[in-house]
């Protein structure tokens, strides 16, 4: 059981370099370094720095040697909580980002709760009535869920919000909470605009673990201890819900730590369109502005909290799941 | 099994047939899977034929046209089969001094089918033939079967090329993935050991990264000044280099349970050499399976240039994709004014359900246990 949270978590810090070293390279990529960049930044903006201030910066960052030694330089910034700086707020990229990646990993996870909630129920339901009307009907909104994207899904809502019911579906906060500080008015009006991207956000994953669970349980309602428990007279929900339900559970937790990078990831699209105040609109300006430094700080970010994620749901499923515990 | 009631001719028919004939007869049966195959033939006719169905060059931009909603083709003329179109007369809105296009009924153009258009080339031969044509006036003036875009170029034939382009890079993409995947996955399960692991750790790896922002990043890192072929060639490439990894999974389970059959055994002992078995005795095995996941991975790879697109970090103009043409459709002022510009969506939805639906189908055709 140890050597498995050991391997788990070293493979998170394999996958945590790994995502600091692509996002050193989409902070290099753009031609030029980013001092150009931010001193031609701060020109167009009337405030221009001296050449000895750049050539200071460009110590600072160590530019004039090696990429390793970049990197490291980078790293060592990093590690010390220093992202440097975002050019067209021209306010460390920290302050920009902080709110805006919470944001972001709540709704994720709200994606997720709500595809569990709702996968499972049905899941089991489609099983144990195979082939009735109900099954039907989930299989078809499934298949749908796989074949819209969820960018056009949250386009098609909007429209249809918009033209139907005059309204606009997008953003996280009413009017007057959006600049409030917390309390637990804004609280409660998060979870309502909550449950609209959660459940684009979710569709897809929802489907296809429906998918999962119906196949797993009609697996296992088809094996022998399912008719002894039948013959043994126990009532009909302990005998799907005590055995078979939870034997089929767990293939079906094993896809979470594929799901979650698969959910933060679509939720910078979904943000964009309908305008969450998540990283994701953020990540676009910085892109085409060439912001390198927050594009990649981003990058990073959202990957390390994906890898905290799954790691976490690693744990879950080892809780969930004694074979793992017991291979050791 | 196929007909297993006429049996022992039947039976004879199975025991003989090649493993091909038997996925065949097995796919027969899967309804909804001939239904996606005739749809996916359906989208690659159309993507080869994009610019005998266009009908507008796709690039011909008319401001004065912007933003003009669908007009329909009339199939009757006085009771007679006679298709036309009507002119369009600008007008002048009295209230908003808007430019509004009105049909005119006085104006009528005939719609000829295999007709003149604008010129294109295929493989070196240029012709001006199209599906669809108008006489007596430019088709780019009077006919908008799905109405304009923004900068009045007509949203129909930008749609046959653009699924042109999303329909390519879809396999072209696919391709290179499948290249990778068999390779490092053929490696992974046929060498097994440290290798293995390695290539194991790796695949997890690129898996626990959200592959969007990293895509965001990479897309937006290519240079401005590069060619359309070029953008096209390094967004399929970023594409691929996380695509494989599922395609790597599925080489390296068949490899890791074919290594172990007697068949192989008895390849190794008679003196093949390695080369020999993985070509010759173990790829035929599971090649129907590589089919099947390849056809799965396709969807990913359009909804992925779709997205990247429609952020307008993946093709630019003037390259033509799904993605591109619902970049105007970005948002929902643009929407309610002009509905039209969402039909892209239409062509995504159908061909990711029918590749899904044919996928499906060619899974448990290639499965002799399913």
């Amino acid at each position: 059981m140890l050597s498995y949270i050991i391997r788990r978590l070293f493979l998170a810090i394999v996958t945590v370099w790994a995502i600091t070293v692509l996002s050193f390279v989409i902070i290099q990529l753009p031609p030029g370094d980013f001092v150009t960049i931010y001193i031609n930044a701060l020109q167009s903006s009337g405030s221009p720095i001296s050449f000895g201030q750049a050539e200071a910066m460009r110590a600072e960052y160590g530019l004039d040697q090696p990429m390793t030694v970049q990197y490291a330089k980078w790293m060592g910034m990093v590690l010390r909580g220093n992202f440097g700086m975002a050019l067209a707020w021209n306010k460390p990229v920290k302050e920009i980002i902080g709110d805006r990646l919470t944001l972001t990993m709540v709704v994720s996870i709200a994606a997720i709760m709500l595809t569990w909630t709702v996968a499972l129920p049905i899941g089991i339901y489609s099983a144990v009535r195979q082939y009735s009307p109900g099954d039907y009907v989930f299989t078809f909104i499934g298949f749908i869920g796989i074949a819209v994207p969820n960018f056009m899904l949250a386009l098609i809502l909007m429209y249809l919000g918009f033209k139907y019911f005059n309204m606009s579906i997008g953003g996280l906060f009413s009017a007057e909470f959006e600049t409030a500080p917390w309390s637990l008015a804004k609280i409660g009006d998060l979870l309502k605009h909550l449950i609209l991207p959660a459940l684009i956000l979710g569709l897809a994953g929802t489907a296809q673990l429906i998918r999962i669970m119906r196949a797993n349980l009609l697996d296992e309602l088809r094996k022998p201890y399912v008719v002894t428990a039948r013959a043994k007279g126990l009532s009909e929900t302990r005998v799907i819900l005590k055995y078979p339900v939870r034997a089929a559970l767990n293939p079906f937790a094993s896809t979470i730590g594929y799901y979650f990078p698969y959910v933060v990831s679509g939720s910078i699209i979904v943000s964009l369109v309908l305008g969450l105040p998540t990283v994701g609109p953020l990540l676009l300006t910085a892109l085409v502005a060439q912001d390198m430094f927050l594009a990649g700080t981003i990058v990073l970010m959202l990957g390390v909290m994906t890898v905290m994620g799954t790691f976490v749901s690693d744990l879950i499923l080892m809780w969930i799941d004694p074979r793992i515990r017991m291979e050791g | 099994m196929a007909n297993q009631t006429n049996a022992p001719d039947a039976e004879e028919r199975i025991s003989v047939a090649t493993q091909w004939q038997l996925m065949w007869w097995r796919f027969r049966k899967h309804a909804l899977a001939k239904v996606g195959a005739i749809v996916v033939i359906l989208f690659y006719g159309v993507a080869l034929g994009a610019d005998f169905l266009a009908y507008s060059d796709p690039t011909f931009v008319e401001a004065q046209r912007s933003l003009l909603s669908p007009h329909g083709i009339q199939w009757l003329d006085e009771g007679r089969f006679a298709p036309f179109v009507y002119g369009l007369k600008g007008t002048r809105d009295p209230q908003t001094f808007k430019r509004v296009y009105v049909t005119d009924p006085n104006q009528k153009y005939p719609v000829r089918f295999f007709g003149q258009g604008f010129e294109w080339q295929l493989l070196g031969l240029k012709t001006d033939r199209h599906l669809i044509a108008v006489e007596g006036a430019k088709a780019e003036e009077v006919l908008f079967l799905l109405g304009t875009d923004q900068l009045g170029r007509d949203l129909w034939s930008r749609l046959m090329y653009g699924t042109r382009t999303s329909m390519f890079i879809g396999l072209v993409g696919v391709m290179l993935s499948l290249f990778l995947g068999i390779l490092l996955g053929g490696i992974s399960g046929y060498y097994g050991g440290s290798i293995d692991t390695f290539i194991q750790r790796l695949i997890e790896v690129i898996r626990s990264i959200p592959t969007i922002p990293l895509w965001m990043g990479l897309g937006a890192a290519l240079p401005k000044d590069w060619s359309v072929r070029q953008v096209y060639f390094a967004i399929t490439v970023i594409l691929s280099l996380i695509g494989w990894t599922e395609l790597a999974r599925v080489v390296r389970g068949r490899f890791l349970s074919l290594r172990e059959e007697d068949y192989v055994t008895a390849a190794e002992l008679a003196g093949c050499s390695q080369m020999r078995i993985i070509f010759r005795h173990m790829v035929p095995s599971f090649l129907s399976h590589i089919i099947a996941a390849t056809t799965l991975a396709i969807p990913a790879m359009i909804i992925s240039e779709t997205a990247l697109s429609f952020l307008g970090l993946g093709l630019r103009p003037p390259a033509v994709s799904w993605g591109v043409l619902l970049q105007d459709a970005q948002n929902v002022q643009a929407l309610a004014i002009s509905p039209w510009l969402v039909i892209p969506t239409i062509p995504v939805v159908v061909v990711i359900l029918a590749l899904n639906f044919l996928g499906d189908g060619l899974r448990d055709a290639a499965d002799p246990y399913g």
